[in-house]
């Protein structure tokens, strides 16, 4: 066969200079921002940064407030994507079993998934709101008085409740796709070979999910960590204080209400780090296992 | 071991569309009973029945002395070997043939042998502890069939086995399937759209059309008695000539020639007559212009026409054969006559 090639050697590269201006300006460009202001601490009226070494990064793993959202962090990504996934799960499977009128149910499902984070922080704001919101008012009438914005607790479970509840349908896609590629006839032979239908679903379907269920995982935590910035501004805004916010709001939050860019530069290469350990560890875990033929 | 039975069973789906019309037959204990018929002919869907993996609209199915119609899949005391195989492709071959035995309580000492024994009987002591997609598809529809044969149920269902095997391996299988059967002695319906596997398999052959039952009879009776124009044209390649035919006086006539007696019916009337059973013969009694012929190796096959009929006949690699006229000869007994409208047997 005929190998197809370039007869001068800068016409591919002008095809691709577009998307490798985009991915320079746009992020490698600012990543090596973050990494050189990262070493600075910047004067907070604009007018000139000293050199400090590695003292953001030290103040940072010193810093007990940092440690704290950290702390929160951990717990909001493991919630929110347990949740989603789960959720999400059981919504795919019984959508699945649905035979009338599937379509209409599986629109509807999906439909969350076109809001864009503000606007579900802001459909949670009046969910939650303090004085009509529904949901507060069914807290209220089962005896718990639900304060969004100054109980800690509760501004932390709105966050939770509105980013899973954005994140479902995205699942709900994938899973529901993956159920439906499993063959019927596996099922059904396993239908013949166990009657229990909740161990046929952790004996057969569930690891046939697998494949789906890893992607789904790293997906959703780095939702939880990064995409649900929008959903936290919208929760929290301009109530910073005593109110729980994950890493990347922290970024935002020091960088650009307290000026301090040095410390928030260095918040975000922290990130970009962690960031690259879970994409490598994405990668090889695909490579290496859960794959079916 | 138990023997079948199906009660004026019927399928309407949801839709209206009635893939099943009242169907009635028994198969008896220990028989390997073939399902044939187009695609559609419901064959699948009766199968599917049997199994549990399709409700029953009406009539009863009893399995043993028990009526299973709304009895779970799993509690039939049936296994069932599907056309693209279904093995679990998560699990090994060693744990594909347990999985149906680890979820009926059985101890894991009793598993083992049993799996044990059935790998042995497949030849695929080898592959146990490989995944289904490092098999071939011979080695695949093996532990499909290890998986049924573990279970030792009363009855073996086999929806279309070997169609997703090429050929050669599909002849080997068949052998293999059919002496295992004999074998265990277990009750078996097979269903299959190739004639050859139904002649060769079945103790009975059900010959299905549309939703209804054409035909129910041994081998030699579907083949040699069909009791429709359809099963006449359906089993057998090629197929039954079909001629058009006279029924007069009790006698049935090919173009004035008296070629069948005993018929009771008058009028125009279909006569079959299968290519094997015309004999070239210089004094035959029916002319052919043969215009042109087959070689396959064993036997030829010459097609041509009787005045304005189309027919083919069947000779032997022995026989001199060339285009142009031929004078063949019918063996006695060997014509069907059918009703032109019905395509009843007459």
């Amino acid at each position: 066969m005929k190998k197809a090639g370039f007869t001068q050697a800068w016409l591919p590269i002008l095809l691709l200079v577009p998307q490798l201006s985009i991915i320079l300006i746009f992020f490698y460009w600012p990543a090596a921002q973050a990494v050189q202001s990262s070493f600075y601490l910047q004067d907070p009226f604009g007018f000139g940064s000293t050199f400090v070494g590695a003292d953001n990064y030290t103040d940072l793993l010193g810093n007990a407030e940092y440690k704290r959202i950290a702390w929160f962090t951990v717990i909001f990504t493991v919630s929110v994507t347990f949740l989603s996934l789960s959720l999400a799960l059981l919504l795919a499977v019984k959508a699945d079993k649905v035979i009338r009128g599937a379509k209409g149910y599986r629109t509807l499902l999906m439909w969350v998934y076109a809001v864009a984070p503000p606007v579900a922080g802001f459909i949670g704001l009046i969910m939650f709101n303090q004085s009509w919101g529904p949901i507060t008012r069914t807290f209220a009438a089962l005896g718990h008085d639900l304060k969004i914005g100054v109980n800690y607790w509760d501004t932390a479970g709105a966050m939770i409740a509105v980013s899973v509840w954005k994140q479902i349908p995205v699942n709900f896609i994938f899973f529901l796709s993956g159920l439906q590629s499993i063959p019927r006839s596996v099922r059904e032979a396993a239908l013949i070979d166990n009657r229990s239908a909740s161990s046929r679903f952790w004996g057969v379907t569930f690891p046939l999910l697998a494949p789906t269920g890893f992607f789904l995982l790293i997906i959703n935590i780095t939702y939880a960590l990064f995409d649900t910035f929008g959903v936290i501004d919208t929760l929290v805004k301009g109530e910073p204080g005593n109110n729980p916010m994950t890493l990347v709001y922290k970024v935002y939050v020091d960088g650009f209400r307290g000026n301090d860019l040095g410390g928030s530069s260095a918040q975000s290469v922290i990130l970009m780090v962690l960031v690259l350990a879970l994409t490598v560890f994405q990668f090889r875990m695909v490579e290496r296992r859960i794959h079916y033929t | 071991m138990a023997q079948v039975s199906l009660n004026n069973v019927q399928k309407v789906y949801p839709n209206g569309f009635q893939a099943l019309h009242p169907t009635g037959f028994e198969v008896a204990d220990g028989e390997f009973v073939v399902l044939v018929g187009p695609s559609g002919c419901g064959k699948s869907t009766l199968l599917r029945m049997i199994a549990g993996l399709e409700d029953i609209t009406d009539g009863s199915l009893h399995i043993g002395d028990r009526v299973v119609n709304h009895v779970d899949p799993a509690d039939r005391d049936i296994a069932m070997v599907f056309q693209n195989y279904a093995l679990y492709p998560h699990m090994t071959v060693r744990k594909n043939i347990a999985y149906g035995l680890q979820n009926r309580k059985i101890a894991k000492d009793v598993i083992a042998g049993k799996v044990a024994e059935a790998a042995e009987m497949l030849n695929l002591n080898d592959y146990l502890d490989r995944k289904p997609s490092q098999l071939s598809g011979g080695q695949r529809q093996r532990v499909a069939m290890g998986r049924a044969i573990v279970r030792d149920p009363s009855v073996f269902l086999f929806d279309e086995p070997l169609s997703n095997l090429d050929a050669k391996l599909r002849n080997q299988m068949r052998v293999e399937i059919k002496a295992l059967q004999r074998r265990l002695g277990v009750t078996s319906i097979y269903v299959t759209h190739d004639q050859v596997e139904a002649m060769t398999m079945a103790d009975r052959i059900i010959v299905m059309n549309a939703g209804r039952i054409e035909q129910i009879g041994t081998p030699s009776e579907v083949y040699h008695r069909p009791a429709s124009t359809f099963v006449a044209s359906f089993m057998g390649a090629p197929p039954m000539n079909m001629l058009p035919g006279v029924a007069e006086n009790g006698a049935a006539h090919l173009f004035d020639l008296p070629i069948a007696d005993q018929v009771a019916a008058r009028g125009e009337v279909i006569v079959g007559i299968r290519p094997e059973d015309l004999i070239p013969d210089a004094t035959g009694p029916l002319a052919i212009e043969v215009d042109h012929i087959e070689d396959l190796g064993a036997h030829r096959l010459l097609h041509g026409a009787l005045r304005d009929a189309r027919l083919t006949v069947h000779v032997s690699k022995d026989v001199e054969v060339a285009h142009g006229p031929l004078r063949v000869a019918i063996k006695p007994d060997a014509v069907s006559v059918f009703d032109v409208t019905s395509g009843a047997r007459l």
